[in-house]
């Protein structure tokens, strides 16, 4: 199980060549149909996400309910694919979307930093688990990794891994804090060869967060995997995510470098919380003409 | 000539290459270009300059509705630091503006003499336009005292009124005059802590760009003025129909367009008040009155119990 003593060759990323593509990508104008297509799938792919230090059982109860049913004047529009919580709130979150189709995620490993031992990010894995969470965010330990730990960074994913169970598991790389795309390529595949089932660009506390092309580059790790061993994992970028527009360049990237076969919620994901509100508005102006405002959308 | 003068004595200046003027767009605090790259020139397709006589002809922006939604997504984001700012720095702020105009009145003038504008009737115009501005600043801490109420209630209660800023509105400008008519709908709209998206006529775009480089360069802080060139036919019914304007200024707008108008704006419950500007004395001071505050407000009521 343990891959400690392997050597990690990733291949090198050209910084200047992946975000030229990453840019091109977010180039092409896609509108009225397509576009209402494109933000459904969006949509069908949110993780919603609340991860504050001020999350209540209200507060997680409302974002359920909206997770259900986005927007209470288009029933037909949603649900989204999970609903993202801290392990504490997995209970409220269960039990408020328990017979929807909406899954529950629950951060853990001491999320955000990964600071912590790791019989402590293993008992915070359990707990969310046993409370019910059918995926685990796991923050890797960014210090590790930076100081050439990597067969401790793979240890640590892969005993989580096998604490999960059945949960999926979700590695976030936190990709703002490890300071160059050779090293965002280096953790992806370790994450790959440790045992995640998606890869996740960033927790949402650190600036940058999801870019294009830090998940463009886990794109192309996850794509070589799958020419290598025929395994689809799943891919998500989180944080900074705010725009409709936005979205749509990450399922043209994802499109591009994976294809059709990716673009379900099942392989790849958005974490966002602002977003939605986003999309909705973009679909109400697609179908009544007008531009929104944010006042008539549930404020979260 | 040897030593660089022409015969008369004069220094002849080295040959150099014209320096054009972009005209662009006022969008949150900043001169841009259309998002649809699009252009008009002005006494061309806008019909403007040549029927007033211009003697240049002037490349302009030609709005699109995106850059409607841009205008008033700045302004909706300007909105609460502007109407959470005093009165009275408020005034202090239109005040600037009036500053920044006496040192630039030269410009304006030149900019509507080249609209077909006399001498004596430019300088009369610009004078006024900066007085009308200054009034509105005297305004800003003033009005409030004349529309605000304590409300005889029944009961161990104290009612008050209190007008506030009804947020973004959308002007459609008075075509005539150019810089009176614009200052004279714009200065109202804002000095009370609204927000403004203007369409600025088509008749004489330039003298309105012109005094948003006067708002650029006074303390408006960006987004509280925005002025967007082009087309009405265009951009009037996307600036109606954006559920996050409040309210509407239309002048000049014909009876059965402003119907339509009228029902595009019910759609979002917006208040919408149509004058005609041609029936306006913009030079009298009724021009410069509560009357032109007054239909961007709103009143707040509120109760309060007595000795507490």
């Amino acid at each position: 199980m343990t891959t400690a003593a392997q050597e990690w060759s990733s291949p090198p990323v050209d910084r200047v060549m992946v975000e030229a593509r990453a840019a091109a990508l977010g180039c092409r104008s896609i509108k009225t149909d397509a576009k209402r297509v494109g933000l459904g799938l969006a949509i069908s792919m949110m993780d919603l996400t609340t991860l504050e230090g001020a999350d209540t059982q209200g507060k997680v109860l409302a974002l359920c309910r909206k997770a259900i049913q986005p927007d209470v004047r288009r029933p037909s529009v949603g649900p989204v694919a999970a609903v993202c919580v801290y392990p504490s709130l997995v209970r409220v979150a269960r039990a408020a979307l328990a017979g929807s189709p909406v899954r529950v995620a629950s951060v853990a490993t001491a999320f955000p930093s990964g600071q912590s031992a790791l019989e402590v990010k293993l008992e915070d894995t359990r707990r969310a688990v046993g409370d019910g969470a059918h995926e685990i965010d796991m923050v890797i330990d960014r210090g590790a990794f930076l100081s050439g730990e990597l067969g401790r960074v793979a240890d640590e994913i892969a005993q989580v891994k096998t604490v999960c169970g059945a949960a999926h598991l979700k590695v976030i790389l936190e990709t703002g804090e490890l300071g160059s795309y050779d090293n965002i390529r280096r953790a992806s595949d370790l994450a790959i060869a440790a045992g995640a089932d998606f890869i996740k660009t960033s927790t949402g506390k650190i600036e940058p967060a999801a870019t294009p092309a830090s998940t463009l580059v886990m794109l192309e790790a996850i794509r070589d995997h799958f020419f290598r061993t025929g395994i689809r994992i799943g891919m998500k970028p989180a944080g900074g995510v705010r725009t409709s527009k936005q979205a749509l360049h990450y399922l043209v990237l994802v499109k591009e470098t994976l294809g059709d076969d990716w673009l379900t919620p099942e392989l790849f994901r958005i974490g966002a919380s602002t977003l939605l509100n986003d999309v909705l508005m973009q679909l109400a102006k697609l179908e009544g003409g007008a531009y929104e405002a944010a006042e008539y959308f549930t404020r979260d | 000539m040897t030593d660089g003068t022409a015969g008369n004595g004069v220094a002849e200046r080295p040959m150099r290459l014209s320096v054009k003027k972009t005209w662009k767009m006022y969008i949150g605090g900043a001169f841009v270009r259309s998002e649809s790259g699009h252009t008009l020139t002005t006494g061309a397709e806008a019909g403007g300059a040549a029927a007033t006589g211009a003697q240049s002809q002037e490349v302009i922006c030609r709005g699109s509705r995106k850059d409607v939604r841009d205008a008033v997504k700045a302004a909706l984001g300007a909105q609460p630091s502007w109407r959470g700012k005093s009165a009275y720095l408020r005034g202090q702020i239109l005040y600037r503006l009036a500053e920044v105009m006496e040192s630039r009145r030269e410009e304006l003038e030149e900019r509507l003499l080249r609209g077909g504008a006399e001498a004596k009737a430019a300088t009369r115009e610009v004078d006024t336009a900066i007085d009308r501005v200054v009034t509105f600043a005297g305004w800003s801490d003033k009005y409030q005292s004349l529309l605000a109420s304590s409300n005889p209630v029944v009961g161990p209660h104290f009612g008050f009124s209190v007008p506030e800023p009804v947020g973004v509105v959308g002007i459609v400008a008075p075509s005539r005059p150019s810089l009176l008519g614009l200052v004279g709908a714009v200065c109202p709209v804002v000095v009370s802590g609204n927000t403004a998206v203007v369409l600025v006529s088509e008749a004489d775009p330039i003298t309105a760009l012109t005094l948003a480089e006067c708002f650029a360069t006074s303390d408006f802080p960006g987004g509280v003025v925005n002025l967007l060139t082009g087309l009405g036919a265009e951009l009037i019914e996307p600036l109606v129909r954006h559920k996050g304007v409040r309210a509407l200024d239309l002048w000049g707008v014909e009876d059965e367009r402003a119907r339509q108008l009228e029902a595009f704006a019910a759609d979002s419950v917006k208040r919408v008040t149509r004058r005609i500007y041609e029936e306006i004395d913009w030079y009298d001071a009724a021009a410069s009155g509560l009357g032109f505050i007054e239909p961007f407000l709103e009143t707040k009521t509120v109760w309060h119990p007595m000795g507490v």
